[in-house]
């Protein structure tokens, strides 16, 4: 009984020192743009990385959602005459909820895995040590670059999710399910608030820098060669992915809870 | 070889460190003059690049002191650190070029971000540096992974002596090189070190290299400096230890941990 006890204390032990470490990475990292330099154009090439070239996929994925959304809510709201809904539910949904989260998502999947494979290769490599000797500090060139660029980019990408999500949504309406286009984009607009876009973009700047810090995080600490590397990268993507689920409940209540 | 009476630019004394219950450095004494190069000997495992990592500031020590130029360095804050840092040059045993960055870049790294030169002066600075070491400007233009082993090994040196440091650390230079090569870098840096008067740290198993660039050499077993010494004095040191590892025997009061770990 007590090896079971002090079993569950060692790792709930180890969890918060897993937090503290994490906490105090994303401190010290973020502590270096009070000072400089500031590498300006490692900001800008991440947000490219991030932004521009997770386009194609977070586009695919987005109007395949709003399309599956207009399907599945025709096929539940007819059921009690409510088909009508369907444009509301669409954009409220995509904008709310399924933009933000599928984008941080795909992200994590795409950039995050990057992120812990690129900085973790540089740290078996010596290329962390050897940023120090040369001095520069590791976390101000880069891990601030990332956190910065996942922090402003996600923004960008959700809103165009959204409108691709918005988009997807509408082509099923109309040219699937018969709806006229102009009262589909009327109850589009209708009922939508501008917190309901506000909190998707909160939601999606949190995600971007929690995929941006879980990714640098387990590569700056990653040990053991190319088998290192690929667990820092398996760690990176699934602690993202849960953290993102588990921060979008939180910010949703904080914003609808009432 | 000359005796030196000035205080030593480095000076490590009682340095121990672990990792979880391995103890790697158990009281560590090591003096390295200014202008001499100082060759670290010993088996794998043993604690060199440790030593070195923590004189560089890249591994804190439990305890002991590392004196540079007379100063103590082992908490020192983050911008005395710094500073401390743009003394130093290192050269790593995998070369540890930055992959994302033309070899030029990798060389002119540490003038553009420590010393704040311009892109323009500092890439004039680093296609010199490359010729120094026989590299062709072209070869500037080209990434890391375009480059032989021995081609990274020269840009990494390059590298080391670019911001012109008052002391270089060499981890393995020759490791993983043909004889021939091995020979031009050791060339590399004997002129570093005689002609721009640098102090130089070395760690290597290459006693052929040792002979070559060392004023003194130093033995590490088992966490503790076990001789140190001019170079001349190797071959009659009268130490078990050393006599063991220089001959290559596999008998003597070195045992190899051949149990996997």
């Amino acid at each position: 009984m007590l090896r079971f006890l002090a079993a569950i204390g060692a790792v709930f032990l180890e969890f918060l020192a897993a937090t503290g470490r994490l906490v105090m990475f994303a401190g010290l990292a973020l502590a270096t743009a009070l000072t400089p330099p500031f590498y300006l154009r490692a900001i800008l090439r991440e947000m490219v990385n991030i932004g521009y070239f997770s386009l194609p996929v977070v586009g695919l994925t987005a109007i395949f959602t709003g399309m599956v959304l207009a399907l599945q809510s025709y096929t539940g709201f007819s059921r009690f005459a409510a088909e009508g809904a369907v444009a509301t539910v669409v954009v409220l949904s995509v904008t709310r909820e399924l933009g933000p989260v599928i984008t941080g998502l795909m992200v994590a999947g795409r950039v995050g895995a990057a992120m812990a494979a690129e900085i973790g290769t540089m740290r078996v490599t010596d290329q962390i040590d050897a940023l120090t000797t040369l001095s520069t500090d590791p976390l101000r060139y880069l891990v601030l670059p990332r956190l910065l660029a996942g922090l402003i980019t996600l923004p960008m990408l959700v809103l165009v999710a959204d409108i691709i999500g918005v988009f997807g949504g509408f082509l099923v309406g109309v040219y699937r399910l018969g709806f006229n286009p102009e009262a589909y984009l009327n109850r589009t607009h209708q009922y939508l608030e501008t917190m309901d876009v506000v909190s998707g973009l909160l939601k999606a700047a949190a995600f971007g820098f929690i995929v941006a810090l879980m990714g640098c995080y387990h590569g700056y600490y990653s040990r053991g060669g190319a088998r290192g590397v690929g667990q820092a990268t398996t760690y990176a993507v699934v602690s993202a992915s849960v953290l993102i689920l588990v921060f979008n409940y939180l910010i949703t209540a904080a914003f609808f809870g009432r | 070889m000359t005796e030196t009476h000035v205080a030593p630019k480095i000076s490590v004394r009682g340095l121990r460190k672990s990792f979880g219950r391995k103890r790697v450095l158990e009281g560590v004494d090591i003096d390295c003059g200014s202008g001499e190069s100082l060759v670290i000997i010993g088996g794998s495992g043993t604690g060199k690049s440790v030593l070195v990592k923590c004189i560089l500031g890249l591994l804190r020590p439990e305890a002991g002191s590392i004196l540079i130029d007379g100063i103590e360095t082992i908490r020192l804050k983050r911008a005395a650190r710094e500073r401390l840092l743009n003394k130093f040059g290192m050269l790593f045993q995998g070369s540890a070029l930055f992959d994302s960055l033309r070899v030029w870049e990798n060389v002119a790294f540490g003038l553009v971000h420590g010393h704040n030169m311009e892109r323009q002066a500092a890439k004039e600075v680093a296609l010199a540096k490359l010729a120094a070491v026989g590299l062709e400007s072209a070869v500037g233009e080209l990434r890391p992974a375009e480059l032989s082993g021995g081609m990274q090994k020269r840009v990494a040196l390059a590298r080391a002596i670019a911001a012109e440091p008052e002391i270089i650390f060499f981890d393995e230079p020759t490791t993983g090189l043909d004889p021939i090569m091995a020979d031009v870098i050791n060339n590399l840096i004997v002129k570093c070190v005689r002609e721009v008067g640098t102090t130089a740290v070395s760690i290597t198993h290459d006693l052929v290299s040792a002979r070559k660039i060392a004023d003194r050499i130093a033995m590490l077993h088992q966490g503790r400096i076990v001789w140190y010494g001019p170079t001349s004095a190797i071959d009659c040191s009268g130490n078990p230890f050393v006599d063991q590892f220089i001959n290559g025997r596999a008998e003597g009061p070195i045992q190899m941990e051949i149990r996997a770990a």
